[in-house]
């Protein structure tokens, strides 16, 4: 039961089967005995959330209860919790405790979701397999040998290995949904602007979105039911009419319910250099998806392959202005001996940054400096929009696109820590969602012949969330790889 | 249409090449120390980036204008009226070193 989905954990609690002090409780304990061995969680609450639990059990006494209370969540490490350390995986903020809390985590506290903890990540957003972290690695729960993906590594992990039922995530070049896939579970990055970014501690602005780990497509619905809204604090927050995400998932369809449902299919997805077992799988999904009614089209997205050089430039170029913040003056860490400001400057950066994120801040400062600019970032600005209107023309004749969302499955921990761009090209799949800011969705579709899982992911056209989510939990319905919990984990 | 290519050209062949001296000046631009040893690793890593970087500018972006946002949104304006209150004392309690309410760093004026 405690290992069971939002959806059936929210039927559970609020007919009084369950209560919310035994389930977090329960939950609490499987953390405690999992936790050494995956570094899932780089903080636990155990006081406050049992508090929080106990409040959520009188609300579902007193009928004042909503979808979400009393059901236990944690928080990727990268959003503000007022009172809880927020450390970004980093030894910058190795002691900042956050004064506020973000958005989206006011939204899930008022919803009555219970905190349990903050979970582990690359250091400020910034890899894809979470090796970064400053807190040491996350481990795949489905092999402790392999990684987990990244960079919301922890928040995959503690979901895959049934530490939470959910957990909140971001999303600037795949961070959700590539762990999500590496972790056998399903993660959503929504459209960008539909969640306030407020809290979040920035990576990339024009590209970070925060959203959703969970084990199915419904309780990624549920959490965004809760996570969205229009948000003063944020400029780049949209101001929307209130959707419920879930409207789609409950209609009796029959037995084609993705009737009139167009997939495309890029052929720039299908190319060498993905591993033969996802092809497989994904072909096998598509089928699925034929089954149930859906036709599928075939398109191309000819400017795609420049995603990820233009996110290369992107990316760095926001991540170094971002990052200039951290010098050791108001917040974080302060190197120890220094001789003048200038050095004091240098040595905490030094000294609180890890290499992939100092490399990162290089890069971008080389493409924004004077005489550059205009080459580099101006230039990916332009790519982005080619990149996009592909997407927009591919949107006439299809209503979403499908893919894997990993050319890989979890690959060993130490194997691609050498080259950067090795590690980068495992967001190749990814990326082109972040670039357009439109939502999609990475759900497991099998497993490959090391028994590791494999990840789909359903791309949508801005504001399409109720549709990727709808097509991801016909899918589920019809399936069972999204109920499968590692041997090591199982209740 | 012409002339842009062939100055393309020239500046790509020109920015090629990133040098240790360019490592080194966007460390000091960046205001992060490193040593001799870590600005060749940091440069040998940065060339596969680069590498990689380079295939994007090949491609033809004759009239095409940047974007830079998601979506077609101009920048919400409000009232002109103060709104927050002083927080000073609750951010600075992660302040490394602070005195009557300032921030302390080394001198900075002789």
């Amino acid at each position: 039961m405690i290992t069971s989905s939002v959806a059936e954990l929210s039927r559970a609690l609020n007919a009084r089967r369950l209560s919310s002090v035994e389930l977090t409780g329960a939950l609490l304990d499987r953390i405690d005995a999992a936790n050494r061995r995956l570094n899932a969680f780089l903080t636990v609450d155990r006081e406050g959330a049992l508090a929080q639990a106990r409040t959520a059990d009188a609300r579902i006494a007193a009928g004042t209860s909503s979808a979400l209370t009393g059901i236990p969540l944690a928080h990727k490490d990268v959003i503000m919790t007022e009172g809880l350390r927020t450390t970004c995986g980093s030894r910058m903020l190795e002691n900042f405790v956050a004064p506020y809390s973000a958005y989206v985590a006011e939204r899930l506290a008022h919803a009555g979701m219970v905190l349990v903890g903050k979970t582990n990540m690359d250091e400020f957003a910034m890899g894809s397999s979470n090796e970064n972290s400053y807190f040491g690695p996350v481990r795949n729960p489905w092999n402790t040998t392999c990684v987990a993906g990244g960079s919301s590594g922890g928040s995959a992990a503690a979901v895959a290995a049934r530490l939470v039922p959910a957990a909140t995530g971001t999303d600037t070049g795949g961070s959700i949904r590539q762990p999500a896939a590496l972790s056998g579970i399903s993660g959503l990055k929504p459209t960008y602007g539909v969640c306030s970014r407020y809290g979040l501690v920035a990576f990339a602005s024009s590209l970070d979105t925060p959203g959703a780990l969970g084990q199915t497509a419904e309780d990624c619905a549920l959490l965004l039911n809760a996570m969205a809204g229009h948000d003063v604090r944020d400029s780049t927050s949209l101001d929307r009419p209130k959707e419920d995400y879930t409207r789609l998932l409950s209609a009796n369809a029959g037995a084609k319910p993705l009737a009139g449902v167009r997939i495309g299919l890029p052929r720039e997805y299908f190319g060498a250099g993905t591993e033969s077992d996802i092809a497989n799988a994904i072909e096998a999904a598509i089928a699925g998806f034929r089954s149930l009614g859906a036709t599928t089209v075939e398109l191309s997205l000819p400017n795609v392959e420049y995603s990820l050089p233009v996110y290369y430039v992107i990316s760095p170029a926001e991540a170094s202005s971002n990052l200039a913040r951290f010098d050791g003056v108001r917040y974080g860490h302060r190197a120890a001996k220094y001789d003048d400001l200038m050095d004091m400057y240098k040595k905490t950066r030094a000294e609180g940054f890890g290499a992939e994120v100092k490399r990162r801040i290089l890069v971008g400062t080389y493409v924004l400096s004077h005489g550059y600019y205009d080459a580099y970032y101006l230039k990916a600005q332009q790519v982005r929009r080619l990149i996009a209107d592909d997407f927009q023309r591919a949107y006439r004749s299809c209503d979403v696109i499908v893919g894997p969302t990993s050319p890989t499955t979890a690959f060993c921990l130490g194997d691609n820590t050498d080259d950067p761009v090795k590690m980068y090209l495992n967001d190749i799949f990814t990326i082109a969602s972040n670039l357009t800011g439109t939502p999609a969705i990475s759900i497991p579709c099998g497993f490959d012949g090391k028994g590791l899982p494999i990840g789909l992911q359903i791309q949508g056209n801005a504001f399409a969330e109720a549709q990727v989510l709808n097509v991801a939990h016909r899918y589920q319905q019809m399936t069972d790889w999204h109920r499968r919990i590692p041997a090591e984990f199982a209740p | 249409m012409i002339p842009y290519p062939a100055l393309f050209l020239q500046r790509f062949l020109v920015i090629m090449a990133l040098s240790v001296d360019d490592v080194q000046r966007a460390a000091h631009l960046a205001r992060i120390e490193i040593t001799a040893a870590e600005a060749i690793d940091v440069q040998n890593k940065l060339e596969g980036i680069f590498r990689m970087i380079e295939r994007m500018r090949a491609v033809d972006t004759t009239g095409i204008v940047p974007m830079s946002h998601a979506q077609d949104v101009s920048l919400s304006l409000r009232e002109d009226r103060a709104t927050e209150s002083d927080q000073r004392t609750l951010y600075q309690r992660n302040a490394p070193a602070v005195e009557d309410g300032l921030y302390l760093v080394p001198k900075v004026i002789e």
